[in-house]
């Protein structure tokens, strides 16, 4: 259990690293791709397999569709490449690196110190996600309702141009 | 140990039989087609014109591997394996008889969902990476289409889950034992069926292929080989398809008289056919017709059928 857990992770860090460093925006979001699908594998071995389905479901496959339909409307070719290589110097790396070795040294001595061991436990299935999520948590799920339905009016505003007569649009492309 | 064995001979079995099926098809296609048209279709080599499948097989393996320079190389190649992998991937947690499934998962539905949502990548990366611009919209609707279909392919499974109140496969098929799914779910089915055919671009949903506007879509730049990955894995993918719905519908293996894998066969083949017959029966829409039917007709009706099982089967149980 345990090698499979170092496995995963360690493909999550290494691809999320390629995700922040890669020049090419799609191969960028390729890597993320397996970045999430590497974080389910962790959900799953940590006894949540729904989140581990919903993970792959909404990030791995709706989420990225989206970033990539965005990327390939944009049609962005080697000159973008060539941009974002430009903007990725060596002392861009500075203040990163040093963020990052800072958050990496607390791990490493909090592993080191024998923290807690993590969730682990009983396996929460479909069935008791469902029910925290509308029995305790049902404020929540309806608050985030609530905004999604502003998301939801906000898009179809977006798009009233739809509405006017028929003469004005004419020129207007097909969605 | 003997039941290792087991789940290996069966994985061997099911990989055997799906990718001779998709060959097969290939056939069954082409004559179901001509005799729908009014005309004969491959009637020369061998019975029925059968070695046609061989002489097909040979001709797109021998063919020249054409790849076009201007291509993204390592996503070109890699888009077509996409639709192998997730489309017989998802076969494990079919279950073909009681006991015969390779994975009697407890998430297998949302199993199939994420890898059907996985599954859309091989058309966007294969439009994508063409570097065509006929393969570039190809992918666009593809990607605008998995957002609309998306949605309401999982809204229509809630209901036949909420009946048989697990995510399990083989459950679901246990809870047909009183009375198959098509009877309460009658709406949840016509939603699945045509998010079936938007999620596996068949006929009347093709919109990315489009030859007569896109020459051929997003597979415009693959030939050999590659071309011929995302003609089998269209196959696999129908089959995949006709095997759900028969499992979340129709039953699965329950049936009286005949053996359960003869009736999860015979119910598979039946939506095989109905697929094939839509091809021949229905135009293609106008995309944003399709577009618009999909969100303002059928996600309301896939809410509200949700809305009503879920209504009932709390009536019941009080």
């Amino acid at each position: 259990m345990n090698t499979v857990f170092f496995i995963a992770a360690g493909v999550a860090v290494i691809s999320t690293l390629l995700v922040i460093c890669h020049s090419n925006a799609v191969h960028a979001l390729l890597y993320l791709i397996i970045s999430f699908s590497a974080v389910a594998v962790i959900f799953y071995l940590m006894g949540a397999p729904f989140v581990a389905a919903l993970e792959v479901i909404i990030y791995a496959g709706a989420i990225i569709v989206l970033f990539l339909f965005v990327v390939m409307m944009l049609n962005l070719g080697p000159v973008a490449t060539a941009q974002e290589k430009a903007w990725l110097q060596p002392r861009m790396w500075i203040g990163p690196s040093i963020l990052g070795a800072i958050l990496l040294a607390l791990t490493v001595s909090l592993l080191w110190r024998g923290a807690p061991t993590a969730a682990g436990g009983a396996e929460v299935g479909p069935r008791q996600v469902g029910a925290a999520l509308f029995g305790v948590y049902l404020l929540a799920v309806q608050l985030a309702a609530l905004l999604m339905l502003a998301g939801l009016v906000g898009a179809s505003h977006l798009r009233r141009r739809e509405l006017l007569p028929e003469s004005e649009t004419k020129t207007e492309l097909l969605p | 140990m003997s039941d290792v064995v087991f789940k290996l001979v069966l994985i061997a079995t099911v990989l055997l039989v799906i990718l001779h099926l998709a060959g097969f098809l290939i056939w069954v296609e082409r004559r179901l087609l001509a005799l729908l048209q009014d005309r004969l279709g491959p009637n020369r080599a061998g019975p029925l014109g059968l070695f046609i499948i061989v002489a097909d097989i040979i001709k797109i393996f021998t063919k020249e591997d054409w790849i076009p320079p201007f291509i993204d190389k390592p996503v070109f190649v890699a888009a077509p394996m996409i639709i192998m992998v997730t489309a017989l991937l998802s076969f494990a947690i079919v279950p073909f008889a009681p006991g015969a499934v390779i994975l009697d998962l407890d998430i297998g539905v949302l199993l199939f969902l994420g890898l059907s949502s996985m599954g859309i990548y091989n058309v966007i990366l294969a439009g994508w990476a063409s570097n065509n611009k006929y393969a570039l919209l190809g992918g666009l609707r593809m990607a605008a289409q998995m957002f609309s279909y998306e949605v309401f392919m999982g809204l229509s499974l809630m209901g036949v889950v909420t009946l048989a109140g697990s995510f399990n496969l083989s459950a679901i098929v246990h809870a047909q034992r009183e009375g198959w799914f098509i009877v309460p779910q009658f709406l949840g089915f016509l939603i699945f069926f045509i998010a079936a055919l938007g999620e596996t671009h068949r006929l009347p949903f093709d919109m990315p292929e489009a030859e007569s506007e896109l020459i051929a879509g997003y597979h415009t730049e693959y030939s050999s080989m590659k071309f011929g990955m995302f003609f089998v894995g269209e196959y696999i993918s129908v089959t995949l398809f006709s095997a759900l719905m028969t499992t979340f519908f129709f039953g699965g293996w329950l049936g009286p008289v005949l053996p359960p894998l003869a009736w999860f066969c015979v119910k598979t083949a039946g939506f095989i056919v109905v697929f094939i017959v839509l091809r021949a029966a229905l135009p293609r829409p106008r995309y944003d017709q399709l577009f618009a039917f999909g969100w303002k007709f059928i996600l309301p009706a896939a809410l509200l059928n949700l809305v009503v099982t879920g209504a009932l089967v709390l009536w019941k149980s009080s």
